[in-house]
């Protein structure tokens, strides 16, 4: 797919890739094999009718591909831009063995634009009322698919977001140059479109707990994410010009502070930006960094390259823009200069020695290997632990170590009677699509539930 | 918003129609708002609720562009979003003798809690302090929910000259047990009152306003230091043991933004009709 010159782009927060013409992605679709068998549905944490609308795709039926979208997605435009389809549909595509496997995410991503262009948007089969009310707390990736897929169940479906606008990691973290903003809230008013209500500034926990909700609905869903930023407790964490990624781009993302000070909220515009991690916050955070004017993007990831647990493509990506990669490289303590600004990471050189629990290397530090890297800002994108506030506030949900949420994994069910869970307050920060996955799994129970009252 | 008052200069106390939130909020919690979509977000203890007629009270100091656009607000007038109950409440029980104190616009804060612990039966003692007699601030709603009131001026315009530090530390030296002290004010305020209180041993509540982004445990950005362990103020505040917290540090963290917050400010009063907001005919300008 084409996309906007890295020199050019590093500088805009405009998206990267332009899209598929309606002939390129014809094209695209035809190369389908239309396995007997097809293996990219499998390789799909929500079974998405991958064939049926590439090969609508490639006749040239943009509607009926559509059409064949939605019974399976309602959010076809995030997907196409966020899945890591590298690693699950593409992944498992035949194709992929001997050549380029068909590029299901940007078709995907091409049929949900195309909808975007037309007048007119298809609509959902949706099933008669039941007259069954579910409560969805947490408008992010896995309660949108929850909202979606009871709403056509026909279910009243009620959606408690914290934040003032619906999406969670979508709009707060996710940067516009990787998912426009517009996107998410024409998916979301999609969802909306099928009489999902939405209730925006809304903490449950505070101002309702979910022990209220249970009065009120026949099953309550908890998809509150994974927002709790974790810091590594090294010496300097505090000081001025530390920021965490959730902050950093939820100032950018969420709160427009790129714009300030047209928009109210400011942000550290940093010429020599340090980001600690390997993921894809990692990488939107060190990219978003250069979008705001830094001089140096570097990164600091403390296992090769390998090992990163970033998207391909977004490595690729911030490769071509000119961020620094620093790998097996460890912070060990910020250094502040007199007014108390961060002005250098110490770091250690790391060599990798025996697999650990993640089955990857384990980075152990080389004795005596402390270098200084100068910087103005520091963002540190070292992983999110789940938000507390639903457990603090409900007794009788169980919740493991972390704090996460223990849900049956099949179903969604937590230890109390009526409330699923799912998404990375359950798992730990994952994927969009992983939410989702559940989100899917968490509503087909749900449904079971409301309609038997088995639990 | 229901009513507007202007308390004294640029200090405002606004009625908002917020049922749900007045209905839940306790003393020491907070909300956060967003006056327009360009908006930031800002984090505003509850002053005061009035459950059965759904008010909930906010009271603030205009000091930045945001505060300034929220004062700017006449009654009628709508606020884009109002998130809240949000934090921890204030910790009442029935303590014995209690001192709570309020520095500036801190006062309107420590009220409610004030309040509180009246009715749970303690002894109340409030030291409320201004920088001159014109700026006093709620004398008589603090009177009327506490056993003895100590009004002190920085500069003894009315008459009582001295810090909220030097008062408390006259009312420990006359020899009566305290058993509590709640503070509210400004960060250098609270860091003096739990310096004064810490030999005596005297529990010490302050309630900490560092920079806040979701204001939901998220971003991080309102991590303190207390006793050693990083706190967010969000959740897992804003109310904190005076004796462990970190004030330097929070005083560091609290000058972040002050380029930009200069900036703004000058954008906005340059970009304000001549006369101010109300051209100088109501009292939003005072």
């Amino acid at each position: 797919m084409r996309e906007q010159d890295p020199q050019v782009r590093a500088r805009n927060f405009e998206e990267v890739p332009y899209g598929y013409t309606p002939e390129e992605a014809v094209e695209e679709a035809k190369r389908c094999l239309k396995c007997k068998k097809p293996s990219c549905v499998q390789g799909c944490p929500v079974n998405i009718d991958i064939p049926g609308f590439v090969g609508q795709i490639a006749l040239g039926n943009f509607w009926e591909a559509m059409k064949v979208m939605k019974t399976t997605n309602t959010l076809p435009a995030i997907c196409g831009r966020v899945c890591p389809q590298e690693s699950q549909c593409e992944g498992s595509c035949v194709l992929a063995k001997k050549m380029e496997p068909v590029a299901i995410g940007n078709l995907e991503r091409y049929i949900a634009d195309w909808e975007a262009q037309q007048n007119e948007c298809v609509m959902c089969e949706m099933k008669p009322r039941t007259g069954k009310k579910v409560a969805v707390v947490g408008a992010g990736p896995a309660g949108l698919t929850v909202a979606s897929d009871c709403a056509k169940m026909g279910h009243s479906v009620a959606m408690f977001e914290a934040l003032h606008k619906p999406g969670g990691v979508l709009v707060y973290g996710i940067p516009e140059f990787r998912l426009p903003k517009a996107i998410v809230e024409r998916e979301v008013n999609f969802v909306r479109s099928m009489g999902v209500d939405l209730q925006l500034n809304y903490v449950v926990g505070k101002l309702k707990t979910l022990d209220d909700l249970l009065q009120e609905f026949d099953a309550v869903f908890v998809g509150t994410g994974a927002g709790k930023p974790s810091f590594m407790g090294i010496p300097g964490e505090n000081c001025l010009g530390v920021y965490s990624a959730n902050e950093y781009l939820t100032r950018s993302n969420l709160m427009k502070a790129y714009l300030f000070p047209r928009y109210d909220t400011p942000i550290v515009r940093g010429k020599r930006v340090a980001t600690i991690g390997g993921g894809n916050v990692a990488m939107d955070s060190a990219r978003t960094a250069l979008r705001l004017g830094a001089e140096k993007s570097i990164l600091i990831y403390r296992r090769s390259r390998e090992e990163m647990p970033a998207r391909t493509a977004e490595v690729h990506h911030a490769e071509q823009e000119g961020i620094e990669f620093n790998l097996l490289t460890n912070p060990v303590r910020y250094i502040a200069d007199e007014k108390g600004w961060v002005k250098a990471v110490e770091c250690l050189r790391m060599e990798l020695g025996e697999p650990d629990a993640s089955g990857r290397r384990r980075p152990v530090p080389v004795k005596g290997s402390e270098f200084q890297i100068p910087v103005d800002t520091v963002v540190v994108a070292i992983g999110n632990s789940p938000n507390p506030l639903i457990a603090q506030t409900t007794p009788g949900l169980e919740t493991a170590k972390h704090g996460n949420v223990v849900a049956d994994p099949k179903t969604g069910r937590t230890s109390k009677q009526g409330v699923f869970a799912g998404g990375d307050i359950v798992t730990g920060a994952a994927t969009v699509i992983l939410a989702m996955g559940a989100g899917r799994l968490a509503a087909n129970s749900i449904d079971e539930y409301v309609r038997t009252g088995q639990w | 918003m229901l009513k507007k008052q202007v308390l004294s200069p640029g200090i405002k106390r606004f009625e908002l129609d917020a049922a749900e939130i007045a209905r839940k909020a306790l003393p020491g919690q907070f909300v956060v708002l967003r006056v327009n979509e360009e908006g930031e977000r800002i984090p505003l203890t509850v002053a005061d609720t009035m459950p059965d007629k759904g008010i909930l009270v906010i009271v603030f100091q205009e000091a930045g562009k945001s505060t300034k656009l929220l004062g700017s607000l006449n009654e009628g007038d709508s606020i884009l979003d109002l998130i809240g109950p949000l934090g921890r409440h204030s910790h009442i029980e029935k303590f014995g003798t209690v001192v709570c104190i309020g520095g500036g616009v801190g006062t309107p804060e420590i009220f409610p809690v004030a309040r509180a612990l009246k009715q749970s039966d303690n002894k109340v003692i409030s030291i409320i302090g201004f920088r001159s007699q014109d700026l006093i601030l709620m004398a008589d709603e603090m009177k009327s929910v506490s056993d003895e009131l100590i009004v002190a001026t920085d500069d003894g315009s009315n008459g009582n000259k001295g810090f909220v530090t030097d008062m408390l530390k006259k009312v420990i030296d006359r020899g009566e047990k305290i058993d509590h002290v709640f503070a509210v004010g400004p960060v250098i305020m609270m860091k003096m009152v739990s310096k004064t209180s810490e030999p005596y041993k005297i529990p010490t509540v302050v309630s900490l306003n560092p920079i806040m982004l979701d204001a939901t445990g998220m971003c991080g950005v309102c991590r303190v230091d207390v006793g050693g362990e990083s706190k967010l103020a969000c959740v897992d505040g804003p109310e904190f043991d005076g004796h462990k917290v970190d004030f330097d540090g929070l005083m560091a963290r609290l000058r972040t933004y002050l380029p930009e917050e200069k900036l703004s400010l000058e954008q906005y009063e340059a970009a304000k009709p001549k006369g101010g907001c109300c051209g100088g005919k109501g009292g939003c300008c005072a």
